[in-house]
């Protein structure tokens, strides 16, 4: 009885009117016509699109730095992390002349997530040490066969000049923790900041 | 002369056809709109604009569907059952009047396609034939699930034509006629029947629900037991006509209520506006199609709303409840019409 909401069930001789029914029926359509003049929970999909939460965690993106160059360096840190073991990796050596598109000396040569096995946690953006790996609200769509659903660098990595924003999910402390730090390789994920990066 | 007769019935042979299956198409349609804003949801509206083309894409799914005929079934049963179910069907618009005569030329053409003298009779006779062919189906289909439907099915529908012709009586012995024309035009004004036979109605409008086969007495088809009932092995546009057939059936009872009980193409006070019979006559084919959606509107209402019965208690309240009550209701009516002197 903790709600007071349980009734008792009593086997009861019916009254004349319980036992005719029909003002029970009368009752049911009552109730049936006021469902059918209110608002419907549907909602039409394609053409509208229910509200999501700011902090929504959807398909992952890799990021680049400002010239255009991967931040991700391979570490296989985000790996580890990962409840769901859905990453996996292959390192490479960055060769001369590559400086514009691989940050730093190391980088991943292949770089894929199993979309099916993640449960989408954010535990590879907190394990990130470059803050190349963030969460977006992109809804990851569905298809048709399993191998489809594992993505690898071509539909992760942005692109430059085309940032995928992830702003919206930094909490203000975080976002202020990152201002003070003033460090150049943390800027494009700071609060308010235009969505350039 | 003669030829001029035999066009005009053609023709309105051809519309009260062509109109009932339009009506039955769409009605699919309206049946999945109302039980989805019962529920609220929005139902199919993808097809045209808000779904309206739903129905044309499932008849030609319908046809285009691959045709299993059981190896095992007797193929010329098998055929003949949704013929005869979709063949009663189509029949029973024929008596029905749709409204008063249209004069033109000084010729009168009723909107009826017969006005025969025992139209409540012929009623009930093409629907009774109608269970032949959910027996006959269920039967040929040999299959335990078709067989138990159309057992049912039969059943059913027997013990409540029993119940539904003594209701008729009583009406019968108010009106003193048993042709629909008569009795529609009987009602005119406020006469409707439904204010002198209250209970008769109640009656009627419930075994008009087990005769369509529809919910709360939808056992014949009760997915949650026999699958799908008689027509579990059928497909592609044989199921089709089933299906097709109960919704004419539904549009037929819909528009014999109205006729019956609800004044037919009559309306109270309009002839103190209009006095054209012509377009009298159209405005009465209005009020009497209004009438009849809304009965289909309560048909489904209905659906989306009670639960089925079991089937002892189905059997229960056929025999038990309903002939005592239309019995009843016979000897009120006699009482009724001795001290009323009506």
């Amino acid at each position: 009885m903790l709600t007071n909401r349980s009734k008792v069930v009593v086997n009861k001789k019916m009254s004349f009117w319980e036992r005719i029914y029909l003002p029970a029926i009368a009752g049911g359509l009552l109730i049936t016509i006021k469902h059918f003049f209110r608002k419907k929970t549907t909602i039409d999909y394609p053409k509208e699109v229910r509200e999501y939460s700011q902090i929504y965690r959807g398909q992952h993106v890799l990021k680049v730095d400002e010239n255009g160059a991967e931040r991700c360096v391979a570490c296989g840190l985000c790996a580890v992390a990962c409840p769901a073991e859905a990453i996996s990796m292959t390192a490479a050596e960055r060769a001369p002349g590559e400086e514009n598109k691989y940050r730093e000396e190391k980088y991943a040569a292949i770089y894929e997530i199993n979309m099916l096995r993640c449960i989408y946690c954010g535990l590879c953006e907190d394990a990130c040490p470059k803050e190349a790996i963030f969460l977006t609200d992109i809804l990851v769509p569905v298809s048709a066969t399993r191998d489809d659903m594992i993505y690898g660098k071509d539909k992760l990595t942005e692109k430059h000049f085309n940032e995928v924003p992830i702003k919206k999910r930094q909490t203000e402390e975080v976002a202020a923790f990152k201002a003070e730090t003033k460090n150049k390789d943390l800027r494009h994920n700071v609060l308010g900041k235009s969505d350039s990066f | 002369m003669v030829s001029g007769y035999l066009i005009y019935k053609a023709i309105i042979v051809v519309i009260v056809f062509l109109v009932g299956l339009g009506i039955a198409a769409y009605s699919t349609y309206a049946e999945r709109k109302v039980a989805a804003f019962l529920q609220d949801r929005l139902g199919p509206n993808k097809a045209g604009p808000y779904g309206l083309l739903q129905p044309i894409a499932d008849g030609v799914k319908m046809f285009m569907k691959e045709e299993i005929i059981p190896d095992v079934s007797n193929k010329f049963l098998f055929i003949l059952g949704p013929s005869i179910a979709m063949l009663t069907a189509c029949m029973t618009g024929a008596v029905i009047p749709w409204s008063t005569p249209l004069v033109i030329n000084g010729v009168s053409y009723p909107l009826q396609i017969t006005d025969i003298n025992i139209g409540i009779l012929y009623v009930f006779g093409v629907v009774s034939i109608g269970v032949y062919g959910i027996m006959i189906g269920g039967w040929a289909s040999n299959n335990k699930f078709s067989l138990l439907g159309a057992l049912r099915a039969s059943a059913q529908m027997i013990s409540y034509e029993i119940a539904m012709g003594l209701s008729i009586i009583a009406l019968v012995m108010l009106t003193g006629t048993i042709s629909l024309q008569e009795i529609a035009a009987q009602q005119s004004g406020w006469h409707w029947n439904v204010f002198y036979q209250p209970l008769g109605f109640i009656i009627f409008i419930t075994c008009a629900f087990a005769e369509c086969n529809r919910t709360p007495f939808d056992l014949p088809e009760c997915e949650t037991e026999l699958v799908g009932g008689y027509h579990t092995e059928y497909s592609s546009m044989k199921l089709g006509f089933y299906l097709f057939a109960e919704y004419i059936n539904m549009f037929i009872s819909a528009a014999i209520i109205s006729t019956l009980y609800f004044g037919g193409y009559n309306m109270p006070l309009i002839g103190r506006f209009v006095t054209d019979p012509n377009i009298l006559s159209i405005l009465g084919l209005v009020f009497f199609f209004g009438k009849i959606f809304f009965f289909i509107f309560f048909f489904m209402w209905i659906r989306w709303t009670v639960p089925r019965f079991r089937y002892d208690q189905l059997m229960h309240l056929g025999w038990r409840i309903f002939i005592p009550l239309s019995i009843l209701n016979i000897v009120l009516t006699g009482l009724g019409i001795l001290v009323f002197n009506k």
